[in-house]
């Protein structure tokens, strides 16, 4: 007789009395694929981590976050503060553009279009507008913003318009997943209140999707703050902080990663690899906090 | 038998709000006001893609009419004398990708596999994590590590596959000869990274719409874990991973900043995968800052090109995951 313990030893010791040795060698096959897969991925990821905490730890302190960046790539020191900034800034104006313009046309494609053909159109074209490389989006806003506006036009503010082009799509669909999860009986509660379709969106649907929206704009915003490609040719180049997006040339994190990495001097690449530090330590907690807020959202349905 | 008409269940969900309200008055308006604002910003979506295409077509025209069919042949691009072939950077992208491809693709299956079949239930979200991790990391950081680090590191190696496997019959073509850090294999690599979470996510989903009932049956029969993988969850789920793995081959022939740190920028067409290369995304990076007239307008028609390719791959992946989602809620 077999003594079941776990679920598991069960199903070891029945294979081995019932199924032949090639089927078992296969099965056996399989499992170390799927478990070496994980492992091949996690691997990279740690020493990716681990490099850019342990060379990029160093060259942060007080002043990393208040002095301006140095000109030169053999000087040592000096800060990261106006590329700091320039992310803040330029990510928080892409999501002020995106995120108001995302979450209605979210509310159009789920509670007006539905399964129209024009709200299958936009649905299906938001899709395939994730998939636009990012340089594509930085090529466009420099033909369509950055040359008409001529001297004047490298601002941050290309850069806020060039990222508001990435997240419009991601924040539509993930609205739209949300307003989906919305139970219809608080809409027809609503309605037999009296209320306005209008009303009944503002009111009742959107402060009940609220908490999931939030958590898909958060990884909307991870992303984009983490974008290079969009930036380079339309923000220009800055050592000073300027908090201004509307007027005269600024800079970002992934900017001064991706200058700095390819310089010879050590200076210039610790430079680089403090950036990413900075970089990851924001990208990671924007993720993080959206994961917590999403998490306590999906409980509250359960 | 059709119901009478005022017995029949209306087609929605919820009854139409504007019926029995009077159309005229604040409230009427407001809801047509809130409409008309809500598709406006449903089609900015449309207008942002009609105006990439319209506007890079019209600053790459100048490089089109100069270099004519030349500028997807010709493998030479040499500003000085108004050459523009981009068939070298058009090769660059594809290899970069294929090599991607090739290393991701059963990876990123196995671990979803594994999240799904293996790993017992509590352990399944710190694996899901750990995956999301790896696309939370910007490229521009797999970039620097790419070329700081990993491209010194690993030329020694690839020179000692080129060693060995480089001069089998057969196989020096694409391993044999002198080894660059910074290569074709070296942009594959990283860009594998960069493709396995999202591959991995989107067959994780598909094979989530399995039914349990066709896993268990298989089980009932005496099947082991990998017979029921490969005779009831793999069939199923083909067409969807089929999907995943074409958004995962987009997004590879677009990355740009990581491949222009580590592909070695130097345009040529050769079928050694340890020899720098350059690609579409790597080339407009790394020139168009300094870049102006015709040159300008080649690399912005490469662009249109590049946006053409992906926009084509996403349309296909989308419709065959679209059609997959829609056989499972159908089922």
């Amino acid at each position: 007789m077999l003594t079941p313990r776990r679920e598991g030893d069960d199903v070891e010791r029945l294979l081995s009395v019932t199924v032949s040795r090639g089927r078992r060698f296969r099965n056996r096959l399989a499992g170390i694929w799927m478990y070496a897969s994980f492992v091949i991925v996690t691997v990279p990821l740690v020493i990716v981590i681990a490099y850019v905490v342990s060379k990029g730890i160093g060259v942060i302190n007080g002043a990393w976050f208040t002095q301006k960046i140095f000109v030169l790539d053999t000087q040592k020191g000096g800060g990261m503060a106006p590329a700091i900034v320039g992310t803040l800034v330029i990510t928080f104006w892409a999501t002020m553009l995106s995120v108001p313009l995302g979450v209605l046309a979210a509310i159009y494609l789920h509670e007006y279009g539905k399964r129209g053909r024009l709200a299958r159109l936009i649905r299906f074209m938001s899709d395939v507008m994730t998939g636009v490389p990012s340089i594509i989006m930085g090529l466009f806003i420099f033909i369509v913003f950055t040359v008409p506006l001529g001297a004047k036009g490298l601002i941050g503010f290309g850069g806020s318009l060039a990222l508001a082009c990435l997240m419009l799509p991601i924040v539509i669909r993930s609205s739209e997943e949300m307003l989906r999860l919305v139970p219809d009986d608080l809409r027809q509660a609503s309605y037999a209140l009296g209320n306005r379709k209008w009303r009944t969106i503002m009111t009742v649907v959107l402060p009940a999707a609220l908490g999931g929206m939030v958590s898909g704009i958060m990884l909307a915003v991870a992303r984009a703050a983490g974008e290079t490609a969009p930036l380079l040719f339309t923000i220009g180049a800055a050592r000073r902080i300027n908090w201004n997006v509307f007027e005269g040339p600024n800079t970002a994190l992934p900017l001064q990663i991706w200058n700095n990495s390819q310089s010879a001097f050590h200076p210039a690449q610790d430079r680089a690899w403090g950036a990413a530090l900075t970089l990851v330590a924001i990208v990671f907690v924007l993720t993080l906090v959206a994961r917590i807020i999403s998490s306590r959202f999906s409980l509250k349905h359960d | 038998m059709t119901p009478p008409s005022d017995l029949r269940v209306p087609d929605q969900t919820s009854p139409d709000p504007t019926r029995g309200l009077s159309r005229g008055g604040r409230g009427g308006r407001g809801d047509q006001l809130f409409r008309g604002v809500a598709l406006v910003a449903g089609l900015l979506v449309l207008a942002i893609l009609v105006l990439i295409v319209w506007s890079m077509f019209d600053k790459g025209r100048d490089a089109i009419r100069v270099s004519g069919i030349t500028f997807v042949t010709g493998d030479v691009w040499d500003p000085p004398t108004n050459t523009y072939g981009a068939l070298a950077f058009i090769y660059g992208t594809l290899l970069s990708s294929f090599i991607a491809l090739i290393l991701a693709v059963p990876v990123s299956i196995g671990i979803a596999l594994f999240t799904i079949e293996t790993v017992p239930r509590r352990l399944r979200r710190p694996v899901v994590s750990v995956i999301d991790l790896l696309a939370a990391v910007p490229s521009v950081v797999y970039g620097l590590w790419g070329i700081l680090v990993f491209a010194p590191a690993v030329q020694g190696f690839y020179q000692n596959i080129a060693d060995t496997v480089g001069t089998w019959p057969g196989f020096s073509a694409v391993f044999g000869g002198n080894a660059s850090g910074t290569s074709f294999m070296t942009a594959g690599i990283i860009l594998a990274l960069m493709m396995t979470p999202i591959v991995t996510s989107l067959s994780r989903e598909v094979i989530n719409t399995v039914p349990s009932a066709q896993r268990e049956a298989a089980y009932g029969m005496g099947a082991t874990r990998w017979e029921v993988i490969r005779h009831a969850v793999l069939p199923w789920s083909r067409g969807g991973i089929v999907g995943a793995v074409m958004l995962g081959l987009g997004r590879a022939l677009g990355e740009t900043i990581a491949v222009a740190l580590v592909i070695g920028s130097t345009a040529q067409i050769t079928s050694h995968i340890f020899l720098p290369g350059y690609s579409i995304a790597a080339v407009i990076a790394n020139e168009f800052g300094e870049s102006s007239g015709t040159e300008q307008s080649a690399l912005i028609a490469m662009g249109l090109l590049l946006f053409a390719i992906t926009i084509l791959v996403n349309v296909a992946a989308r419709s065959i995951v679209a059609r997959f989602d829609l056989r499972a809620q159908g089922a």
